[in-house]
């Protein structure tokens, strides 16, 4: 019997069998990969582990006890921590008060400042993670605050510790850090469950892996010796995909956006770039070098204090998104529950919500054809919903990732389309579907604009690749001269060597 | 029988079906409740409320909140009367109210979007100057209307049923209509579900929020002469309190504080809701102190019915 034992966990919600007959074990010491596509039951399971879900059926055993807990406060207690991919930190608290939190050293009732700064830098100095704990939360980028989340479950001494997700947004190099601390954690006998996306990681850093599909236990390798990525990836949807960048080489034409000089708040070095009709231009470089900020700017999300941008020659004025629409361009934001979704409005609404002024009149909406624009774009984009008039919030990421896309393409006339993180915490499947999706639009002769920190990613789907560091453009290289090395070398401080991560 | 119970009351209609339980029930306990009298008199006590919250549930369905309105009213009611008196011309004075309303709207609107000043301490604000302008106007004494057609105004039948009722309702269906059926209404509950996601989807949310508070200020006006026409005179105290009625009675039919969900026939239904409360409270001779707690726990009961449905929405 293994440390960590899931045995004919069994749940159904209504309408949906979302695990069923799952069991697997793993051993102390251990990096366990759990995969598989949005909707395989993944999240669930990881419910049901943190105690924040029941399974109708089955159990799950540790060290051979049976967990019977009914809260996650006491699978807490019992040593068990989930640190989900919304981090649960409060803002306005500094590093060391978010770690301290509900066990306050403290004389009567007075928090003993110095007592906890001395508790919370050891532990973080024994776990090698390297963060200014008098730094309010709120200060931290997301990488930052992904360290505090995991400084917590060893603070909290847990035995299994469970990652959702947790390198989605960070940085290739912040990611490093994370795989030394998982990896030092392995080392001292801890069971980590480790969720993800993303094949490369799941390879580097498991000893073992269980495939999850439809609820149901897909594959389960106690070693990953022998094992293929292109069997893992069958595994989990079920049918072979040989290339999931599935890159499709294209005319390019006359040059659509243009860029120039342009600066703001964010962004203080001016910035140029151009995009040519039916190419796709990438944006490679780590988490705060200015290319959200840059994209922000060319969409008038932000004010810019200076420079220009021209759409087929013609000057863009407009300083807000409602004048960069008109002119041509839009964005599909990093940040997609901040500044994509409508949250309690239907996918219909959020379809419609710019592209209806087509076809109102004085104001008023023509529900015909709202009905028809949003049942055609949850068509043309496979957008898995129960009805057009599903709450967006019940969405998975990638189908809300799709809904974020019809709503700009059921605008006529988008000459420039930037997407800014297109894939992040979305599955294989889905992947392929929205790579196909953009090759097509170029295709149709739309500029394309991709900015990712995953790097196979830019190199698979982009005909040119723009490297970002400290606010500005630091490389430029076409698809022939794509290089791992070269381009995160441009992507790193200067004081960085390659070798730090390409390793 | 309990899950099928919990079903009916938190599902989409449930505030129908509560209100169509309580309807009958106090038809069947209350004397004199059901008789056309009654009726008549039970709608005419909801006009104020019932207009204003017209606009209100624009407010609250965006995130904001306008506490200003029961000023506006009084303010507006004032205008009418004086301007009418002034002029000779009920008209003149008519608009003028309704003008006075929308400036002070406009001037909310504008406070809280462009300058982006919190709508609790803009409103809060606008509130107590306002009433200062209604009571500097009159000296802080009522002022009795000149000419008898002012009266009516709120006299006045049309098949039976007095014109402030026809005025609701007619207010009603506009509204309906624009929250449901224009881009206006739809930006309205997009702002209240997303403000920035809204901003960057191309909605102009600092215009639609300066005409929310604008509309609400010429729906205010309306109310306030309808109001001065059936207390025959402007009365710089009238509508102490009203803000809170009328977000009571949004929020009774659905409303989220939390913006982004809203639906007229909710609004409606908490509107009589509270008119049906207090009629039947008065029939039943309840002192107007008892009057009081009573209101309070409806609402509290309201708001832990709409936490119930929207965790039971949540877990679907």
């Amino acid at each position: 019997m293994s440390f960590l034992d899931f045995s004919h966990i069994t749940k159904t919600y209504p309408g949906v069998k979302a695990l069923s007959d799952v069991s697997f074990g793993v051993d102390k010491g251990a990096v366990h990969g759990l995969m598989g596509e949005n909707g395989a039951g993944k999240s669930t399971l990881i419910k049901i582990l943190s105690g924040d879900q029941h399974a109708d059926q089955g159990e799950i055993r540790i060290d051979g006890r049976v967990q019977a807990y009914t809260s996650t406060r006491d699978a807490f207690d019992n040593g068990v921590i989930v640190i989900h991919q919304e981090l649960q930190l409060v803002p306005e608290l500094t590093v060391a008060e978010n770690l301290s939190l509900g066990r306050f050293p403290a004389n009567v009732g007075i928090i003993a400042g110095r007592r906890m700064l001395g508790d919370v830098g050891a532990k973080l100095k024994s776990a090698g993670i390297d963060i200014d704990m008098r730094r309010k939360v709120k200060t931290l980028s997301i990488g930052e605050r992904q360290m505090v989340e995991i400084a917590k479950a060893v603070m909290l001494d847990a035995r299994v510790i469970a990652l959702d997700e947790p390198t989605s947004s960070l940085s290739s190099r912040e990611s490093e850090i994370l795989f030394a601390l998982i990896n030092r954690l392995r080392g001292e006998g801890k069971v980590i469950i480790y969720v993800s996306h993303r094949l490369d990681e799941v390879f580097r850093l498991c000893d073992s892996l269980t495939v999850l599909r439809d609820g149901k236990l897909a594959a389960h390798h106690a070693s990953l010796k022998g094992v293929t990525r292109d069997q893992v990836v069958a595994e989990m949807v079920g049918r072979e995909i040989s290339d999931i960048w599935g890159f499709r080489a294209r005319k390019t034409g006359d040059v659509r956006l243009k860029v120039d000089a342009l600066s703001g708040s964010k962004l203080q070095t001016p910035a140029s770039f151009e995009a040519r009709a039916g190419e796709i231009v990438g944006f490679f470089g780590l988490i705060g070098a200015g290319r959200s900020e840059l994209m922000r700017l060319v969409y008038g999300a932000d004010p810019r204090s200076g420079g220009t941008i021209t759409v087929d020659g013609k000057l863009v004025r407009a300083t807000d998104p409602r004048g960069t629409i008109r002119a041509g361009i839009v964005l599909c934001s990093e940040d997609r529950k901040h500044d994509g979704i409508i949250q309690g409005r239907s996918v219909e609404e959020n379809i419609n919500i710019s592209s209806r002024r087509h076809h109102t009149r004085f104001g008023v909406l023509n529900r015909a054809s709202e009905i028809a624009t949003a049942e055609t774009f949850i068509k043309k984009l496979k957008v898995r919903t129960p009805s057009r008039k599903q709450d967006i919030i019940n969405l998975s990421g990638g189908n809300q990732q799709k809904v974020i896309l019809g709503r700009w393409l059921s605008e006529q006339g988008v000459r420039v389309l930037i997407v800014d993180e297109p894939t992040r915490g979305i599955d294989v499947g889905a992947k392929s579907e929205i790579y196909e999706l953009l090759y097509q639009l170029a295709q149709d002769g739309m500029a394309i604009v991709v900015v990712s920190s995953e790097l196979p990613e830019v190199m698979g789907i982009c005909d040119r690749i723009l490297v970002m560091c400290g606010g500005r453009v630091s490389a430029e290289l076409t698809r022939d001269q794509f290089a791992e090395r070269a381009i995160l070398a441009a992507a790193l401080p200067d004081q960085k060597t390659p070798d730090a991560i390409a390793s | 029988m309990t899950d099928q119970l919990k079903k009916i009351l938190l599902g989409e209609q449930g505030l129908v079906v509560i209100f169509v339980v309580a309807f009958a029930l106090v038809s069947a306990l209350v004397p004199n409740f059901l008789t056309d009298r009654n009726m008549l008199g039970l709608l005419q006590s909801v006009v104020t409320v019932g207009i204003v919250a017209c606009t209100m549930m624009f407010c609250l369905a965006a995130r904001d909140f306008d506490l200003s309105v029961g000023s506006i009213v009084a303010f507006a009611g004032m205008v009418a009367v004086m301007a009418s008196n002034y002029t000779g011309s009920i008209l003149l004075g008519l608009l003028a109210a309704i003008a006075c309303g929308a400036f002070v709207g406009f001037i909310n609107g504008v406070v809280i979007a462009k300058f982006r000043i919190n709508a609790l301490i803009t409103t809060l604000a606008t509130m107590q100057i306002v009433r200062g302008f209604a009571l500097i106007a009159s000296d802080g004494r009522a002022v009795g209307i000149n000419s008898p057609d002012f009266y009516q105004l709120a006299l006045s039948k049309l098949l039976g049923i007095p014109t402030p009722v026809w005025v609701l309702a007619i207010l009603f269906c506009i509204f309906g209509f624009v929250l449901n059926r224009t881009v206006f209404g739809k930006n309205t509950l997009a702002i209240g579900g997303n403000p920035e996601a809204s901003r960057l989807a191309g909605v102009n949310v600092d215009r639609t929020r300066i005409w929310i508070f604008a509309l609400q200020g010429v729906v205010c006006g309306i109310a306030g002469i309808l109001l001065a026409s059936r207390i025959t005179s402007g009365q710089p105290n009238a509508a102490v309190g009203l803000e809170l009625s009328v977000i009571s009675a949004c929020v009774l039919g659905g409303v989220s504080l939390a913006g982004g969900r809203a639906t007229m026939s909710g609004v409606i239904v908490g509107v009589l809701i509270m008119g049906i409360a207090e009629n039947a409270m008065n029939l039943l001779n309840i002192p107007a102190f008892y009057q009081y707690i009573v209101r309070g726990v409806i609402l509290l009961l309201a708001v832990l019915l709409d936490n119930l449905r929207s965790s039971a929405l949540g877990r679907r």
